[in-house]
């Protein structure tokens, strides 16, 4: 089996995001991780290679800083790790990524699962997973709760996914790409020696000749989706109106009626 | 490319979502301004007249309505090869989809096929100077970003549920239904529907109109009784803090916030919940914002409109008991 998990570096949850007149985003001194709802899909990853055999590579397209992504993912315990970046990538829209993506995981050649995280936790477009899906060709499952069974001799998988209304169970020809969704796991803690291993290891950088990328086809000249302003949401006015009355019956019948009168009920 | 707009009409066993009626109305002021047709796209298994006929009610011109076996489960490949067919054939330059669990996965999957672009998630759509600008919450809406596809067509809009009103249907309003078969045959899909399991009870946090939540105030998960109490009465879902989830208090299908589900209903009552910014990020859009929390310094009383300082087990009850005498 070769796992390949798909993974970005995001600001930290509890970052204080900020941006200045000139549309610059900022996350103040937050330090830079991997996005936390890949985290599930590397430990689903490692869960299946244990059980199976096999190999786990991690991939981002991105910077340097998105070393530090990978770096957590090989501490998790992935085995190896794939940079793939060139400044033409700067400016990309989900459509342009997963077209660099797509054309990294084919250079693999033996790939036989691709994972994602639900979403990313900055852009939060939760497109990268379907968009690799169809520029690969392979099945798409998405929101991925359990993995039901996983046969690689038989090269089909099959998964509970997530729908409003409950959960589908679909079964699926390998390759394929599965989106995972929290609940799937519980993600593991990175050890000692997993963060001296990821420390040590080497991580390719592969550029856009490296796997056979056309330039008009990545970056902004690449995508379809520009971003030109970025602000702060408005900051709603004053605080709340604290309702005060002799009893809690009095008090909960006043705000009653101002809910009644806001129509919400 | 034309102005018009086509709008993929989602649904469950002939149940259409909601989330498709607000991206039909959505798609229905667009069109009023710039002067362009709504084109409905209902494709799935059998029985599905009846809601063309109510996509019409809601908006649509028309209706492209394919009825097949290999659409009725959901799988994103025949219904992204039958929308893109479609939209090559009568060229929309617009394409609107709910941003449902379903559609945020055809969104990006239409757009592979069109070689196009799809901003998610939108909570505004907007015409600014000729170009359609869609305003987005990035960061867990910590900030704002306004987006726009300026070349490629066409321009595809995922929109975040609850975030556009649902219209009123009105059915005295007419359109065309047309037939439509699939692309794909079912050898030519690899994924197989092998069975479902439906959720049980509740009223679901994405659909709700109404939101009681607890968090670690309620101490127990027997402190969730008089929130569930209530939520019933009111015909509401109930939410969740993280903290409440993570002290297994509550299932994680309850979790509102930054690492659980985004709502934005019409009412938001927090018993016991501090407002810490995660949980801010999951619900701030919300209509009304209703506090309960003995500490007056919680941060939720800074986003809350209304708020009752005091003892959730002693409030949370008597709000219950006012709101039965007023509705009955």
């Amino acid at each position: 089996m070769h796992i390949v998990v798909c993974t970005k570096h995001t600001p930290d949850t509890e970052a204080k995001m900020s941006v200045d007149d000139a549309g610059n985003v900022s996350w103040g001194e937050s330090p830079l991780i991997i996005n936390p709802w890949d985290e599930y899909a590397v430990e689903e990853a490692l869960l299946l290679r244990d059980e199976h055999g096999g190999k786990v590579t991690i991939i981002s397209m991105g910077p340097e800083d998105a070393l530090e992504a990978l770096k957590h993912a090989v501490a998790m315990g992935c085995d190896e790790g794939v940079r793939v970046w060139d400044e033409a990538c700067a400016g990309s829209d989900t459509l342009a990524t997963s077209y660099v993506l797509a054309k990294a995981i084919e250079k693999m050649g033996d790939v036989d699962l691709i994972l994602f995280g639900k979403s990313a936790i900055d852009a939060e477009t939760w497109q990268t997973g379907a968009s690799v899906a169809a520029r690969l060709g392979c099945p798409s499952l998405m929101y991925t709760i359990d993995i039901a069974e996983l046969d690689p001799d038989g090269k089909t998988i099959t998964v509970e996914r997530l729908l409003e209304e409950g959960r589908q169970v679909v079964s699926a020809p390998l390759p394929a790409a599965v989106g995972t969704t929290k609940g799937i796991n519980e993600p593991r803690y990175t050890s000692f020696m997993g963060i001296r291993k990821a420390a040590k290891m080497e991580y390719p950088l592969w550029t856009l000749a490296d796997i056979g990328a056309e330039a008009d086809k990545v970056g902004a000249a690449g995508s379809g989706v520009r971003w030109p302003q970025v602000f702060a949401p408005p900051v709603r006015e004053g605080e709340a109106e604290i309702i005060e009355a002799d009893t809690v019956e009095a008090a909960a019948a006043i705000l009653v009626e101002k809910l009644l009168a806001e129509k919400v009920v | 490319m034309s102005n018009d707009i086509f709008v993929w009409i989602e649904q469950f066993n002939g149940t259409p979502a909601g989330a498709s009626w607000e991206a039909l109305g959505a798609a229905r002021s667009l069109a009023d301004e710039t002067g362009g047709g709504v084109t409905a796209c209902v494709f799935g298994g059998e029985g599905l007249e009846d809601v063309a006929q109510e996509a019409i009610s809601y908006g649509a011109d028309q209706v492209l309505l394919a009825e097949d076996a290999t659409l009725a489960d959901f799988r994103v490949e025949p219904q992204a090869a039958l929308m893109a067919q479609a939209v090559r054939q009568a060229e929309p330059g617009i394409v609107i989809i709910g941003a449902t669990f379903r559609g945020r996965e055809l969104g990006p999957a239409l757009a592979v096929a069109l070689e196009t672009g799809c901003i998610a998630d939108c909570t505004a759509l907007l015409f600014e100077d000729g170009q359609l600008v869609a305003t987005r919450p990035i960061y867990a809406g910590k900030l704002l970003s306004k987006c726009v596809i300026p070349e490629r067509r066409p321009q595809i809009f995922t929109t975040r549920v609850r975030a556009f009103p649902r219209p009123e249907p009105d059915a005295a309003r007419s359109g065309e239904v047309s037939r439509v078969e699939p692309v794909l045959a079912e050898d030519d899909i690899p994924s197989k529907v092998t069975g479902f399991k439906e959720t049980e009870g509740g009223v679901s946090l994405a659909d709700a109109g109404i939101i009681v939540s607890g968090g670690r105030g309620v101490a127990g998960p027997e402190g969730f009784g008089p929130v569930r109490e209530l939520a019933q009465m009111l015909g509401a879902a109930v939410g969740s803090s993280r903290a409440a989830v993570d002290a297994g208090w509550i299932p994680y299908a309850h979790q509102v916030g930054q690492t659980g589900k985004t709502v934005s209903p019409d009412l938001y009552i927090a018993c016991g919940i501090s407002g810490a910014i995660q949980h801010q990020a999951g619900m701030r859009t919300s209509k009304v914002i209703v506090a309960v929390n003995k500490d007056p310094e919680a941060p939720i009383f800074k986003l809350a409109h209304y708020g009752i300082v005091g003892d959730l087990f002693k409030v949370v009850p008597a709000l219950r008991a006012a709101f039965k005498e007023k509705l009955g």
